[in-house]
């Protein structure tokens, strides 16, 4: 895609902010639902299951960046695939060697990294046209984006279902733990109410900005 | 080698850890094409194909990369197999039924990155399978998806009629709507044989 250079992105604050907040990947776009969900019944497994997303997610961006002008059209989203799947791998063996139990917990769902829609939509959408700097600093972005949406989810569920966060217990011993949260159910309802929230802050500016555009109207 | 009975591999997958509402696999389609019952169902058969033809496809690979020890090719090898059966089953039904090919939209092509195939996949080689209950552990996910799918659906359909709060459309509600169901799905839990 390099014949579109008009196209080319110039490095602002905003190719980072924009990953991190305005299109966050998970609140706003609806992709990579299935780690999202399954791995944020604890801060611990959500912060680590992000940190490996992103690195993923960064260097994939970088490499598919520097090869755009040699993968041919026809067979890009194979390349991606591939090039996604090696970095997967190297998470994968990096985390076996660091923490086993870590492993244990994220299970299968570190090599499922490589069917994260998210990863393959920047892959497609940002780094197969944009040059290599910028990419990085978008799939930054996405990346710390998609581990801010998995630990506002990781921390509510551990709080609610276990009382503590990080393993620190916060309340005293009386606490009775809201089993039902770090069970699956309790991902599907956590994720809900973030969106329900979310709908209600856009719904609430909405109406403001029409209150406004009323007031302004009247008056004149 | 495992020696779990036929029957209670297939109840496995389908129900007590069905792969839709209680290990989150799949949840891109399962909110993307439940919006219609017809949809529904045929989104499920794809899947469903795709599920088999690569489960047998990942057993053969699995068993020659052993042979050669290049275990690290795993996941490369598996998601290149599901590309391929995923364009096999689109030629297919592009072939037979351009109205329904149309109908599935972007959905079918993204098949390949359904976190439920892989999934499979990488869970009958853990779980050491042969060939034969492979393919029954395939079609119990298959069945559990397309039930996931066609429930979500069917609730769906009653629900579009419904008066709802504004804030609470869309995803949000869908999302309530599969907890729900989640949670129904833990009933079964003394069914099988456990977490597995």
């Amino acid at each position: 895609m390099a014949e579109l250079p008009n196209t080319q992105e110039t490095l602002t604050a905003d190719t980072f902010i924009r990953g991190l907040w305005e299109e966050n990947p998970v609140f706003v776009m609806l992709l990579g639902m299935c780690p999202v969900l399954a791995v944020s019944n604890s801060t611990l497994n959500a912060l680590s299951m992000g940190l490996a997303s992103t690195f993923v997610l960064v260097g994939s961006g970088a490499l598919v960046s520097l090869l755009r002008n040699w993968i041919p059209k026809q067979v890009r989203i194979a390349s991606y695939i591939v090039i996604i799947a090696t970095f997967v791998t190297v998470v994968d063996y990096g985390i076996q060697a660091i923490s086993l139990e870590l492993y244990a917990a994220l299970g299968a769902f570190i090599q499922l990294i490589v069917v994260n829609c998210i990863i393959l939509g920047r892959a497609e959408a940002y780094a197969s046209k944009q040059r290599l700097l910028p990419t990085i600093v978008n799939s930054l972005g996405t990346g710390l984006g998609f581990t801010l949406a998995l630990l506002s989810l990781g921390t509510v569920r551990e709080l609610l279902g276990n009382g503590s966060i990080l393993g620190i217990p916060l309340f005293s011993d009386n606490f009775q733990g809201w089993v039902i949260m770090i069970l699956p159910p309790g991902g599907f309802f956590v994720l809900g109410a973030w969106l329900l929230f979310f709908n209600w802050l856009r719904l609430r500016k909405e109406r403001q900005a029409t209150e406004q555009a009323g007031v302004t109207a009247n008056a004149v | 080698m495992q020696s779990e009975s036929l029957p209670l591999i297939f109840l496995n997958a389908a129900l007590v850890n069905n792969f839709v509402l209680a290990m989150f696999l799949g949840i891109c389609p399962f909110l993307g094409v439940s919006a219609k019952k017809e949809t529904a169902w045929n989104m499920g058969l794809a899947t469903l194909f795709v599920m088999l033809v690569s489960s047998a496809s990942a057993y053969g690979i699995n068993w020659l990369l052993t042979t050669l020890e290049l275990e690290f090719l795993r996941l490369i090898c598996y998601i290149a197999v599901i590309a391929s059966a995923v364009q096999l089953v689109e030629m297919f039904i592009k072939k037979t039924s351009p109205a329904l090919f149309r109908s599935l939209g972007i959905f079918l092509p993204l098949i390949t990155t359904n976190c439920a195939v892989l999934g499979l996949a990488l869970f009958q080689t853990s779980k050491e399978y042969d060939l034969v209950q492979s393919l029954v552990y395939a079609l119990g996910v298959g069945a559990g998806f397309m039930l996931a799918l066609m429930l979500m659906a069917g609730l769906r359909e009653k629900l579009a009629l419904a008066r709802v709060p504004s804030v609470s459309q869309g995803a949000a509600l869908s999302l309530m709507l599969a907890g729900l169901l989640s949670l129904a799905f833990m009933g079964f839990a003394g069914l099988g044989g456990g977490h597995g």
